[in-house]
C-alpha cells in the first residue's frame, strides 16, 4: 500500500473497527488511535516529502495510478504538492483536536464518531486526487456526513440548519458537476482521448470558450465551499447549530476544501476562463471580505461571530487566488492553513465556553478571564492570530496576500486591494469588543463563579492547534518554501 | 427448426414451466401447499433465476418474431433478481394474509405471467409480438393491484391502471398501424430500414412512444402512478416501478436507438422535453408527499426523467448508462420498497410521521432506508452516484449542457425531499417511535440482496464494463 492511499484507507478501516465497538469509551478509543495514526502519517509525509522533493522535481511525487472506469478513462490516481502536504497536516491534527474535543460525547458516540471519520476520508480522498472525477467522490463524501453531523447532534434550528447546508453544498456541487463534464469533454490530447487526469488537462489546450463557459461553474462549485459571497450563507447557520468537533472540523478544514479546488481545477485548468472572469470574482471576494467582517461586528453570538469572521478571512484567500501570481497565492495557501488552525481554535473555545456557561451570548457573559483563566488566554491568542498580529500565523497569511495584490496593477486591484486591508481594522474592532466584553470586566452571573477548570483532554486539544498557529508565525519559512515550490506549475496559464 | 432452438427462449420457457407448476399444485394439491405457498414460489423462482444466469446463444426464432441476444439475456438475469428481492420481501405478507384464503398461489402466478409478458417485450423482434408481450405484462397486474378486495383505494388504483392502460396501448397500437401503414412491415428490422420522415411515419413514431411512455410514467403520463402505487400492494408497487419500468425503459432505448434511429431529428426534441417536464413535475410533487408510497412513485417518476437522458446519446456509450442505471435503480429502488413493506407489514404504518426516531429503535432498518435513498438521491460513494454520472456523461457528449445543468438541478431538489425521510428516520427524536422488532428470515435476505448490489455494483467497475460490452451492438 503506498503511503498517500493509507490516508483514505486508515479512516475506512477505523470505520469499520467503529461499527464493532459498544458505548462511549470504546469508541472514542477507536478514533483516538485512528486519528493519532493518521497525524504520525501526516509527519511522516512532510518529511517524506522534504526529501522527496530534493531528488524529485516533477509536478506531483508519490503518484499511483490505478485504472478504474477504463471506457470512460476514469482512474484512481493519487499524488501530492507542497500544497496538498500541508492541507492534509492540518487536516489530520484538526481531527486529532476534533476528537479530544468531542471527548463527552454521550449521544450515539459511535455513529458520532463514524460521520466525522467518514467527513475526514472525503477530505483526505480529496487532497490526494489527481483526477476529476475521483476528486469529485470525495467532495461529496466529505460534504454529506455534515447533514447528519449537525442534523443530530446539534443544537438550536440544527434541521434547517443542516437542510441548508447540504442543500446549498450539493446544489453547488451540482453545478460543478456540469462543470467537470464540461472540462472532461474538451480534453482530448492529441491522441484524441478524453481524460479526467488533471496533469494531462493541464497540457491541453482547452478552446478559450469553452474555458470562459465552463469557469464560472467550477469556480462557483468549489466557492461555495470557500464561503463565497453572496453563496456563504450557509456558512453561519451551520457552524452556529453543528456541534463543537464538526464546527472546527467544518470550518478548519471542510470550507478549504473551496479554495484548494478553486485552485487545483479552476484556475490551474481554465485560466483563460480565470482572466476573462476574474475582474467579477475579484468584486465578489473582496465584497466577501468586507461583509464578512461588518457582519461580525453587528453579531452577539459567538459563534455566527466567528462564522462571519471566517467568511471575511475566506474571502481573502479567493481574493488572493485571484491575484495572478506566486506570492499571493502562497499567502492564500498560507492563509488556508493559518485560518484553519485558528478557526479550529476558536470555535473549540466557543464550545468549552458554552458547554460550562450554557450560552454563547456575549452580552450575558463578563469577566471569564477571571473564572476560567486558560480557556480566556487562549481565546485571546487565537484573536490575535485572527487579526493578524506579528508573530501569528494570521500575521504571515495576510502579509503575502497583500504584497501579492499590490504586485498586480490596474485600478480595481488597487481599489479592492485598499479596501480588503482595511477590513484588517475591522477584523481588530470585532475581535478586541468580544474580548472587552466577554473576557473582561466584572463577572456578570454569579453561576459563572465556579465553572469548571479546563479538563486535560481539552487542554491537548488546544494544544494541537495553538502550536501551530505560532509555529508558522514565527518559522514561517520552511512551510512557505515547500508552498511556493508547488506554485509553479500554475503559473504557466498565466504568462 | 426444431425443439432444440426453442431453447433460445430458455427464459420464458422455464418461467412458463413454473407458473404451469404453481396451477397444477394450485388445483391438485391445494391444501397440503397451501402452508408453504411462499417457499415453494421462491424455491422454484430461486432455480429459475440461477437457470437464467446460464450462457445462452444470441439467435432469433419464428422468423425474427423473438429476438435474443446477450443484452437481452442478461437484462433478463436482472429482471429475476429484482423479482427475487419482491418475492422474499412479500413472503411474509402473502403467506400470514391470504395462505388461509387460498389466494396465495394466485398472487404468483400473476405476478410470474406479467414478469413473462415483459420477458416478450424485451425479446419482441416485431410488432405483434411486442403488443402481446405489452399486454401480457399490464393485466396481471392490475389484478395484483386489486389483491386486497376489501380496500377501496387498492380498486380504485386497479381501475386507473386498467383504463389507463388501455388508453395507453390503444395509443401504441395506434402508432403501430400508422407505422405499418407506412413502411409496410411489422419487423423491426424492416420498418428500420423502411422509415422515411412523412408526416404519417412521425405521427406513428410519436403515438407508438407516447403508449411506451405511461409504462414508464414520464409525465404528462404519469397521471395513473401515484394513485396506483398507493392502493396496490407494496410489493405489486415495487414491481410496477422496477421491474415492470426498467423494461419499457430497456425497451425504448431498443427502439430509440435502432428502429427509429433515423427520425432522431424527432425523438432528440421529443426526449429532452419529457426529460424536463418529467423531471421537474415528478421532483415538485415528491416534495410534499408524506406517504412513503405516494412519495416513492413520485421520486420514480423523477428517476424516469433521467433515464431520459442517456438516450439522447444514441451509442454503445449511451445504451450502456440506461441500462447501467436501471440495474442500480432495481436494487435502490427494491431496498426502499423493502423497507416500507417490512414496517407497513408490522405496523401498517406509511406515513413520514411514523417514521421519526426509527433509527434510534431500528437502527438497521434505517440504515438500509438511508443507503437506499442516498443511492436514489446520487450521493457517492453508493451505486445512484455512477450511474447518474454516467447518464449526465452520455448527455453532455451529445453537448447537452443545458439539460444536464437543469438535469443536477433536479438532482438537488430531490435531495431535499430524500433527506426529509433520512430528516424524520435520524435527525427526530420520537418517544412513541414504532418499537424495535425482527424481520423474517426471508425479508432479511431480501434487503441484504438490494444492499450488496447498492454498496457493490457502483465502485466495482467491471460491471459496467461487461454491460458496455454488451451493449456494443448499439454501435
Amino acid at each position: 500500500m503506498d503511503i498517500l492511499s493509507l490516508f483514505v484507507l486508515v479512516p475506512v478501516l477505523s470505520v469499520f473497527a467503529l461499527f464493532a465497538t459498544r458505548g462511549l469509551r470504546q469508541a472514542r478509543t477507536v478514533a483516538l488511535v485512528g486519528s493519532l495514526v493518521q497525524v504520525g502519517m501526516a509527519i511522516n509525509l512532510i518529511f517524506a516529502y522534504l526529501r522527496a522533493r530534493r531528488t524529485n522535481d516533477a509536478i506531483m511525487v508519490f503518484m499511483k495510478d490505478y485504472t478504474w472506469f477504463e471506457s470512460l478513462n476514469i482512474h484512481y490516481q493519487i499524488g501530492v504538492d507542497g500544497i496538498s502536504v500541508a492541507l492534509i497536516a492540518l487536516t489530520a491534527i484538526v481531527v486529532l483536536a476534533g476528537v479530544f474535543i468531542s471527548w463527552k460525547m454521550d449521544d450515539l458516540p459511535k455513529e458520532f464518531f463514524v460521520s466525522l471519520i467518514v467527513l475526514s476520508t472525503g477530505v483526505y480522498g480529496f487532497f490526494i486526487s489527481l483526477d476529476l472525477f475521483t476528486l469529485f467522490v470525495f467532495y461529496e463524501i466529505a460534504v454529506i456526513p455534515m447533514y447528519l453531523l449537525i442534523g443530530i447532534w446539534g443544537t438550536g434550528p440544527r434541521e434547517y440548519s443542516a437542510m441548508k447546508l447540504t442543500l446549498m453544498l450539493m446544489g453547488a456541487s451540482a453545478v460543478l458537476l456540469v462543470g467537470i463534464l464540461g472540462i472532461y469533454m474538451n480534453s482530448a490530447g492529441a491522441d484524441g482521448v478524453l481524460t479526467f487526469n488533471i496533469l494531462d488537462i493541464a497540457q491541453v489546450a482547452i478552446p478559450a470558450e469553452a474555458q470562459k463557459l465552463f469557469f464560472p461553474l467550477v469556480f462557483i462549485g468549489f466557492a461555495v465551499l470557500g464561503a463565497l459571497f453572496p453563496f456563504h450563507t450557509w456558512s453561519p447557520d451551520g457552524h452556529a447549530s453543528a456541534p463543537t468537533a464538526v464546527s472546527m472540523l467544518h470550518a478548519g478544514v471542510l470550507m478549504k476544501l473551496g479554495g484548494y479546488g478553486v485552485f487545483r481545477v479552476a484556475m490551474y485548468l481554465l485560466p483563460e476562463g480565470a482572466l476573462h472572469w476574474d475582474t467579477f470574482f475579484i468584486i465578489l471576494a473582496a465584497f466577501g471580505v468586507i461583509y464578512g467582517a461588518f457582519a461580525a461586528i453587528q453579531q452577539k453570538d459567538l459563534k455566527y461571530i466567528n462564522a462571519y469572521s471566517s467568511v471575511s478571512h475566506l474571502g481573502m484567500v479567493l481574493f488572493a487566488l485571484l491575484m495572478f501570481n506566486r506570492t499571493a497565492w502562497n499567502g492564500a495557501i498560507l492563509q488556508s492553513l493559518s485560518h484553519g488552525f485558528m478557526t479550529a481554535l476558536f470555535f473549540a473555545l466557543i464550545g468549552m465556553i458554552y458547554g460550562r456557561t450554557h450560552t454563547r451570548d456575549i452580552t450575558k457573559l463578563g469577566g471569564l478571564l477571571k473564572v476560567i483563566p486558560t480557556i480566556s488566554a487562549v481565546y485571546v491568542i487565537a484573536g490575535m492570530a485572527s487579526l493578524g498580529l506579528p508573530g501569528m500565523s494570521g500575521f504571515v497569511a495576510e502579509m503575502n496576500i497583500f504584497v501579492g495584490a499590490f504586485m498586480e496593477e490596474g485600478l480595481l486591484h488597487r481599489i479592492t486591494t485598499i479596501t480588503t486591508i482595511a477590513a484588517i481594522v475591522v477584523t481588530a474592532v470585532y475581535i478586541l469588543r468580544v474580548v472587552g466584553i466577554m473576557l473582561m470586566g466584572p463577572v456578570k452571573n454569579d453561576a459563572f463563579l465556579n465553572l469548571d477548570k479546563i479538563t486535560w483532554y481539552e487542554r491537548i486539544g488546544v494544544l494541537l492547534l495553538l502550536i501551530p498557529v505560532v509555529g508558522i508565525g514565527v518559522a514561517p519559512l520552511w512551510i512557505s518554501d515547500m508552498i511556493l515550490d508547488s506554485l509553479t506549475p500554475f503559473l504557466h496559464g498565466f504568462q | 427448426m426444431n425443439l432444440i432452438t426453442l431453447s433460445a427462449m430458455r427464459h420464458e420457457l422455464v418461467l412458463l414451466g413454473l407458473i404451469l407448476i404453481l396451477l397444477v399444485g394450485e388445483t391438485l394439491f391445494a391444501p397440503a401447499m397451501r402452508k408453504r405457498w411462499s417457499q415453494w414460489a421462491i424455491g422454484l423462482f430461486t432455480v429459475h433465476t440461477a437457470i437464467g444466469f446460464l450462457p445462452l446463444a444470441s439467435s432469433e426464432l419464428f422468423g425474427g418474431m423473438f429476438v435474443t441476444n446477450d443484452l437481452t439475456h442478461f437484462f433478463k438475469s436482472v429482471l429475476n433478481l429484482g423479482v427475487l428481492i419482491v418475492l422474499l420481501q412479500t413472503s411474509n405478507w402473502v403467506q400470514s394474509q391470504y395462505a388461509e384464503e387460498k389466494r396465495g398461489g394466485e398472487f404468483y402466478i400473476l405476478l410470474f405471467s406479467s414478469l413473462l409478458g415483459l420477458f416478450y417485450m424485451i425479446s419482441a423482434g416485431e410488432l405483434t409480438m411486442f403488443y402481446l408481450g405489452l399486454e401480457l405484462s399490464t393485466l396481471p397486474v392490475a389484478v395484483l393491484v386489486a389483491y386486497d378486495l376489501q380496500k377501496r383505494a387498492a380498486n380504485e388504483g386497479a381501475i386507473k391502471l386498467i383504463l389507463s392502460a388501455a388508453l395507453a396501448s390503444g395509443t401504441a397500437l395506434f402508432g403501430m398501424s400508422l407505422i405499418y401503414a407506412a413502411t409496410g412491415s411489422l419487423h423491426f428490422d424492416g420498418i428500420q430500414a423502411a422509415l422515411g420522415s412523412n408526416a404519417l411515419t412521425i405521427l406513428g413514431t410519436i403515438l407508438f412512444l407516447a403508449g411506451l411512455a405511461f409504462k414508464i410514467s414520464l409525465v404528462p403520463f404519469h397521471f395513473w402512478t401515484a394513485d396506483v402505487y398507493e392502493g396496490a400492494p407494496i410489493g405489486i408497487a415495487a414491481f410496477l416501478s422496477v421491474i415492470s419500468k426498467g423494461s419499457a425503459a430497456f425497451v425504448l432505448t431498443v427502439l430509440l436507438f435502432q428502429v427509429f434511429a433515423s427520425m432522431s431529428a424527432i425523438t432528440e426534441p421529443l426526449l429532452i422535453t419529457l426529460a424536463l417536464t418529467t423531471m421537474f413535475i415528478g421532483n415538485l410533487f415528491a416534495l410534499r408527499q408524506k406517504n412513503i408510497k405516494r412519495f416513492l412513485a413520485f421520486s420514480s417518476v423523477a428517476q424516469a426523467g433521467f433515464i431520459l437522458l442517456g438516450m439522447l446519446d444514441q451509442s454503445a456509450l449511451g445504451a450502456a448508462t440506461v441500462v447501467y442505471f436501471v440495474a442500480i435503480y432495481v436494487f435502490s429502488n427494491l431496498a426502499a420498497f423493502g423497507v416500507a413493506q417490512a414496517i407497513s407489514e408490522r405496523y401498517d404504518a406509511e406515513d413520514m410521521s411514523s417514521y421519526e426516531g426509527l433509527y434510534r429503535t431500528n437502527p438497521k432498518l434505517s440504515l438500509v432506508m438511508m443507503l437506499a435513498l442516498f443511492s436514489l438521491a446520487g450521493i457517492p460513494p453508493v451505486a445512484g452516484f455512477f450511474a447518474k454520472f454516467f447518464l449526465f456523461t452520455a448527455a453532455a457528449s451529445q453537448g447537452h449542457y443545458l439539460l444536464v445543468f437543469l438535469a443536477v438541478v433536479n438532482v438537488t431538489i430531490s435531495l431535499y425531499y430524500y433527506l426529509l425521510w433520512v430528516r424524520a428516520i435520524f435527525l427526530r427524536k420520537n418517544e412513541n417511535a414504532l418499537p424495535h422488532f425482527n424481520s423474517s428470515w426471508s425479508m432479511r435476505l431480501g434487503l441484504i440482496l438490494p444492499v450488496i448490489g447498492i454498496l457493490v455494483l457502483g465502485v466495482y467497475s467491471p460491471f459496467f464494463e461487461y454491460i458496455l460490452e454488451l451493449t456494443a451492438i448499439f454501435n
